[in-house]
């Protein structure tokens, strides 16, 4: 199967008023960056022709490398040298600790985990974005041009914090995120354009650090996801973190390891990985802290059968995620197989073995999710407005609310599609009642410590009444990229209460503000022409449309005053964005939404009411 | 607009479902958010309001039980935020015998084939008190709506039932 080469003369933009997006799959061991460029997609190689970049962090007094640079400081260099940083993004710091006993990072006192290195206290959203800046640099030299939007990819099971964590750091690294596409979604585009498939397909997605099972079905440029399972903390990593032991039973290590003594071991149990992919036997040897040498034969089948527990783990998931769909192995058309932990032979086998197909592997798997993504950058963009591609995610684990007794109470069940919005009702337990708190979980189990906290806040303003009397609706709205938001109103006085949502183990707003102002030279002043031109290029956008809009149905949609109205706010605007004051042209934008908001909802139902009119109409 | 109307059909518990899955469709090319990708922050949050409410009624219309508290609902009989007991002490009888034999299934010589026979037996009641429900629907009236409420009470916990004989299948199977 070739790679897309998918070349629309009559439709392709002219170069110069083509909008530059980039797909960018953001990956625990390895990521990379790919744009679609003159019909084609492809990944993007840096100044030495290396596409992939290990996800890989090393901070030196001077500052961050990134990439392979880094990736060779690891054991001479440990604690400096953040890798697999995508397992932290939005885990407690008592968490990854309990998970990864051995990690070689300087972890301070705080729930939220922060890295002690040369240069200062890091943290997961700060690594990540160091990773994502240089991805950036590369796409823009590489196109010569700023870049307008990203797609960036994050696993499909991913939760509300993990992707939180990734949308933080992309805005830190100065990306403008159009989507967070799930991974096995992005394969799936990938593939699924290519051969203009219809079917049910299955998407496993085996990476360094996690590990993802889709059922999608795809119909006429729709790609539906059914259902989606797996673990967030299960991969190739673990794979090497087997062998080590092994390694170290087998030489009879036991105890404290140094660091660079565990990181050794680390890199011959990854070696020794790859080696197994195409040869039964592989030969290990090194000194261990004391200078002793120590020889270690590993043979497939030994490997084999120390990986086989997890790989069992991953093939559980995935019948789960049948189940969910309410399909059977035999409605599986295809199997497409991601990343790099699939090259192992033994997964290959297992899977194919488990859904009765051979697997599709003809895409690099490591190179597919990132084009997949460029793929729906350049959609999204406005490169290709007579594209009917269509995705339907679903949100891959169910949100709750706790409850008495430490229990979860499921709000919106997982595989629901998105963007999805739910209300729950909630009421005083005492007189005079002004305050309430709300905790919202992710997860699946019954009780509140069992599955993931998002995020606790406070329902302030709630009007005093007697007990029970105030009847509170909470909103929870899910969009299209799986990120939760909280409304909530006390029903009977309309009284909009104000929430702080403030999330568990990530960042708040202001935090991610002050690191992009730190992240700057010229700080405040970089940072204030920023925030003007994002207000000046909303401005023109809602002027474009608005004007587009008005000229194809206001004679139709309003009356001659509300389109004046409409017209004089929008003259308004246009004379505000001129100027540089960044609050007034926010203040004349929130003026032009709430003049035009009843417009903008007519449109849309005419929309509606005219594609049914084609149908034959059942009318009520 | 009620969700029926939203996917333009008339309020009934009969339903094309191949309709409804196509009319989905289309309604998705016209509200999803990504089609609003460049467009205005007020279009993209109108349109993440409206696909929510597309998939919301979508949900609603696929699952007969949920359709059927909403047609209830709009006849003004809301069961959503009731705290309504059942009061048929043979079918709690017939409840309790199901949550026995559950319970006991793993001491079973066949626990999987027990769990498969108590889930067809289970699933024979739910498509009958199914065609029961539709035809108390269709009558329309306050009587018949108030025995379509009870109903759906009775259906709850034979869908509830099936949800945990699953659940035991999972632990069970190693697959």
């Amino acid at each position: 199967m070739a790679l897309l080469q998918i070349a629309e003369p009559g439709q392709s933009a002219v170069p110069h008023q083509r909008k530059l997006a980039v797909g960018i799959d953001l990956g625990t061991t390895n990521s990379l960056v790919a744009t679609v460029r003159s019909g084609a997609t492809t990944t993007l190689p840096d100044d030495i022709g290396q596409h992939i970049l290990p996800s890989v962090v090393h901070y030196t007094s001077q500052g961050a490398v990134v990439g392979e640079e880094a990736k060779k400081q690891a054991s001479q260099d440990p604690a400096n040298t953040i890798s697999s940083v995508k397992r932290f993004l939005g885990r407690s710091t008592t968490d990854i600790k309990a998970k990864y006993p051995n990690l070689p990072y300087q972890f301070t006192e705080s729930d939220s985990p922060v890295m002690q290195v040369v240069s200062g206290e890091v943290n997961p959203v700060q690594v990540s974005a160091e990773i994502l800046k240089v991805l950036k640099l590369r796409a823009e030299s590489t196109l010569g041009d700023e870049l307008k939007g990203a797609v960036v990819t994050v696993p499909a099971y991913f939760d509300d914090s993990q992707r939180q964590g990734t949308k933080d750091a992309a805005t830190l690294a100065g990306l403008n995120v159009l989507r967070l596409l799930n991974e096995p979604t992005a394969a799936a585009i990938a593939y699924g354009l290519d051969s203009g498939q219809e079917g049910i397909i299955a998407v496993y997605d085996l990476g360094g650090g996690t590990f993802d099972i889709s059922i999608l079905r795809l119909s006429k440029g729709v790609f539906e996801v059914l259902s989606t399972g797996g673990d967030s903390a299960l991969g190739g990593d673990d794979f090497d973190a087997v062998l080590v032991d092994y390694i170290r039973q087998q030489t009879q290590l036991t105890g404290d390891l140094s660091k660079n003594l565990h990181r050794t071991l680390l890199d011959l149990a990854k070696e020794a990985k790859e080696t197994l992919s195409h040869e039964s036997v592989a030969n290990l040897s090194f000194e261990d802290d004391n200078k002793q040498s120590h020889k270690v034969l590993i043979t497939i089948n030994h490997f084999e059968k120390l990986i086989a527990p997890l790989v069992k783990n991953t093939l559980r998931a995935c019948r789960r995620a049948l189940k969910d769909a309410e399909l059977s192995k035999q409605d599986i058309l295809e199997v497409v197989m991601v990343g790099g932990s699939t090259r192992v032979p033994y997964v290959c086998q297992q899977v194919g073995e488990f859904f009765e197909t051979s697997p599709l592997t003809s895409i690099d798997p490591d190179k597919v999710v990132a084009i997949g993504a460029a793929i729906q950058a350049d959609i999204l963009a406005g490169n290709k407005p007579d594209s009917d591609m269509l995705l339907l995610d679903v949100l891959p684990l169910s949100l709750g609310i706790e409850t008495m007794g430490g229990l979860s109470e499921k709000v919106i069940p997982r595989n629901t599609t998105i963007p999805i919005a739910k209300a729950q009702e909630f009421t005083t337990f005492k007189d005079g009642q002004t305050a309430m708190m709300v905790h919202v979980v992710q997860g699946e189990r019954e009780l509140v410590q069992d599955c993931r906290s998002l995020a606790k806040f406070t329902l302030r303003g709630i009007p005093p009444m007697a007990a029970g009397a105030a009847h509170i609706r909470v909103t929870f709205q899910v969009d299209a990229d799986g990120l939760l938001n909280v409304s909530a109103m006390e029903k009977s006085t309309g009284v909009q209460a104000q929430i702080q949502v403030k999330p568990s183990y990530g960042l708040e707003d202001h935090q991610i503000a002050d690191m992009l102002k730190a992240s700057m030279q010229n700080a405040e002043q970089d940072m204030q022409a920023r925030m003007l031109k994002e207000q000046q290029v909303e401005a023109a956008r809602v002027h474009e449309t608005l004007q587009a809009a008005l000229n194809a149905d206001a004679a139709a949609l309003l009356s001659a005053d509300e389109k004046q109205a409409i017209e004089t706010g929008l003259t308004e605007l246009q004379e505000l964005a001129k100027g540089s004051d960044k609050e007034a042209i926010k203040a004349g934008i929130e003026k032009v939404d709430k003049l035009s908001q009843v417009f903008a909802e007519r449109r849309m139902d005419q929309s509606i009411r005219k594609a049914f009119s084609g149908q034959s109409v059942e009318q009520i | 607009m009620n969700h029926f109307e939203l996917f333009n059909l008339k309020v009934s518990f009969d339903i094309d479902l191949t309709q409804v899955s196509s009319t989905y469709q289309t309604l998705q090319r016209l509200t999803h958010p990504d089609k609003f990708a460049s467009g205005s922050q007020q279009e993209k949050l109108l349109a993440i309001q409206k696909n929510a409410l597309v998939n919301d009624a979508y949900n609603m219309l696929k699952s007969p039980l949920l359709r059927a508290e909403y047609i209830l609902q709009l006849r003004g009989v809301d069961l959503q935020h009731e705290q309504q007991t059942i009061k048929d002490t043979s079918f709690l009888m017939q409840q309790m015998e199901w949550r026995e034999q559950l319970s006991e299934v793993e001491e079973q010589a066949e626990p999987l084939d027990e769990l498969e026979l108590l889930d067809d037996e289970i699933r024979k009641e739910i498509t009958s008190e199914l065609v029961e429900l539709k035809s108390l629907l269709d009558q329309q009236t306050e009587q018949a709506n108030q025995q379509a409420a009870d109903l759906i009470r009775k259906l709850k916990f034979l869908y509830k039932m099936c949800a945990e004989i699953e659940l035991k299948e999972e632990a069970l199977s190693d697959f």
